[in-house]
């Protein structure tokens, strides 16, 4: 019997990755029990930005909360304004004009598209090609300049209301708007010839971190991670809401379930919302973009309500409960990144800690969105 | 529509109530109602129809059945005040004054719900469930077995609530400090 045999015992070892590391973006740790340089258990630790939104919902009115909504997923925060006024639209049963509608669909696919240009930039990023970043931010900024112009801030939106919005497009917003999607348009096949057919970035995506659908399932996973995985969920289309059954537009899915897919899929998405934004913009009606009968003091009827919104994560649902007052009772916030990082520790076993940091950086967390 | 599948599944478990609240105004299509040791069952049934998992919460309904009391309380006095003018108006004794309410059923501790909620990937149906359990033994078998990601929002839950899934493999602060012994959203937490 040689020697070497005899050693076969399991040697494992403990690395802490985070809370400040800067792959995993914000304040995530993970504990990882290796096998050299493989992965034999990874644990997730959070909770280190938590803020106890839901108990903030909790002790101010309905219209206070809003600005917290804007605060949680900071790169996709017009989608998180738009789930909670849907929510409580349908708890007080408000009706809410169309141009407001039209309006909150293109600014929160704008910011759909800055989000995924900044997951680009920070994913390739995470594999070691800084320059993409560069480029991603570049374009990003046109978007919140943009949305800077409309809602009057460039990152923490708090721009919707119950029954509309806050104020009307001005008339540099739809010229710009159309100029910037020109201009996307020219560089996405420059992206896709510098990235997405860069051969090292094939290496590390493809064949690689593999999501199946009934990973997804047991997990409750959405997004772009459940798209990648072959599974067709969109809320957008799945559970229309706001005035996307007007909207023609696909959704991208690619059946793999590996890292690349994931990649794919989100780079699709930006095309697609590029679509909706024009279609929007063409089809824009005029009118007041404020409900007129809008109370002013919100007390929804005694009951629960649900409702859920796509945002570039995947699906954000909100669970509200009201006793009829002007507080909520309870505000149960669903977050998408949550779910689609509870499949890490699955989804990354007998994995090499460089692929695992691929896989992680498709997953396109959020910190402050999962902690909430 | 999936909704009448599950219904029917559900209708052969025992003591449980199925609602179909209205979709949009609520959001839901089945809302089901079950005893505690019942959800095991419930949510296997929705497991084998192929129902993701999307979240699980708590609500904690303090002061809820002191509320229904006074409501009772409120209504037998009016009952009795307008007999006793009724009386009154007809010229007669009035009638001796009826005794104290009937006490409501049930233990007097008020109640946390556990409210899951599930949907699907191929054709739209959200179904939540329901289970309440008595905030003095707040306890609620796991189903961290058929649903791993409920492992996770199990832990929240608990953080949150003081809810203990029985049989949850590693109930340990999940958002919360790594010591903490509160549960915040208790409605009778004091910081």
């Amino acid at each position: 019997m040689s020697a070497f045999a005899q050693t076969q015992l399991k040697e494992t070892f403990v690395i802490n990755l985070g809370p400040q590391h800067p792959a995993t973006h914000g304040v995530l740790r993970v504990k990882l029990v290796m096998d050299g340089e493989y992965i034999v258990e990874a644990e997730p630790v959070l909770g280190y930005i938590h803020r106890m939104h839901e108990k903030m919902g909790e002790n101010r009115t309905w219209a206070q909360f809003m600005p917290n909504t804007g605060r949680m997923d900071y790169l996709h925060a017009l989608a998180y304004n738009h789930g909670y006024v849907t929510v409580v639209e349908r708890a007080a049963g408000i009706k809410v004009p169309e141009r407001a509608e039209y309006i909150r669909v293109i600014t929160a696919e704008l910011n759909r598209i800055s989000s995924h240009l900044l997951w680009f930039g920070a994913f390739v990023l995470d594999l070691g090609g800084f320059t993409p970043l560069l480029y991603a931010f570049d374009d990003r900024e046109q978007i919140l300049d943009l949305l800077e112009s409309v809602t009057g801030s460039r990152l923490t939106y708090s721009y919707f209301r119950f029954g509309g919005v806050y104020n009307d497009i001005d008339g540099n917003f739809v010229p710009g708007a159309l100029a910037f999607i020109k201009r996307l348009r020219e560089r996405m096949p420059m992206y896709h010839a510098l990235v997405t057919k860069n051969i090292i970035l094939r290496k590390r995506l493809e064949d690689i971190g593999f999501i199946t659908p009934e990973m997804c399932r047991k997990y409750g996973a959405t997004g772009p991670v459940a798209r990648g995985s072959g599974i067709n969920f969109d809320v957008r289309k799945h559970e229309p809401y706001s005035i996307y059954p007007e909207l023609d537009f696909d959704v991208p899915v690619y059946p793999k379930g590996d890292s690349m897919a994931r990649y794919l899929v989100r780079m699709d998405e930006i095309e697609q919302s590029m679509r909706i934004v024009e279609q929007a913009i063409a089809k824009l009606p005029e009118g007041p973009v404020m409900a007129e009968k809008a109370p002013k003091i919100l007390k929804p009827a005694k009951g629960d309500y649900y409702h859920a919104v796509e945002t570039a994560r995947g699906s954000f649902g909100l669970r509200v409960v009201s006793d009829g007052t002007n507080t909520p009772y309870r505000l149960k916030l669903r977050s998408p990144t949550f779910s689609n990082l509870s499949l890490f520790g699955e989804a990354c076993q007998g994995m090499l800690l460089p692929d695992a940091l691929a896989l992680m950086g498709s997953l396109d967390l959020v910190i402050p969105e999962i902690d909430r | 529509m999936k909704a009448n599948a599950i219904k029917q599944a559900m209708a052969a478990l025992p003591a449980m109530a199925i609602a179909e609240p209205e979709y949009a105004k609520r959001g839901n299509h089945l809302d089901v109602t079950v005893a505690p040791d019942q959800l095991v069952a419930a949510v296997t049934v929705l497991d084998s129809h192929g129902f993701f998992i999307e979240a699980i919460t708590g609500v904690d309904w303090l002061g809820e059945k002191a509320a229904l009391k006074k409501e009772a309380a409120a209504k037998a006095a009016a009952a009795a005040k307008a007999a006793a003018e009724a009386a009154a108006a007809a010229g007669q004794e009035p009638p001796p004054s009826p005794a104290a309410p009937a006490e409501p059923e049930g233990s007097p501790v008020d109640d946390l719900e556990v409210i899951y909620d599930f949907n699907r990937y191929e054709t739209l149906c959200r179904v939540t469930v329901r289970t309440r359990v008595p905030r003095d033994k707040p306890e609620v078998p796991t189903i961290s077995e058929i649903y791993p990601g409920a492992n996770w929002h199990e832990r929240e839950t608990h953080d949150f609530f003081g809810i203990t899934f029985v049989g949850h493999p590693y109930l340990a602060p999940l958002l919360l400090p790594e010591d903490a012994d509160f549960h915040p959203l208790l409605k009778d937490y004091k910081p």
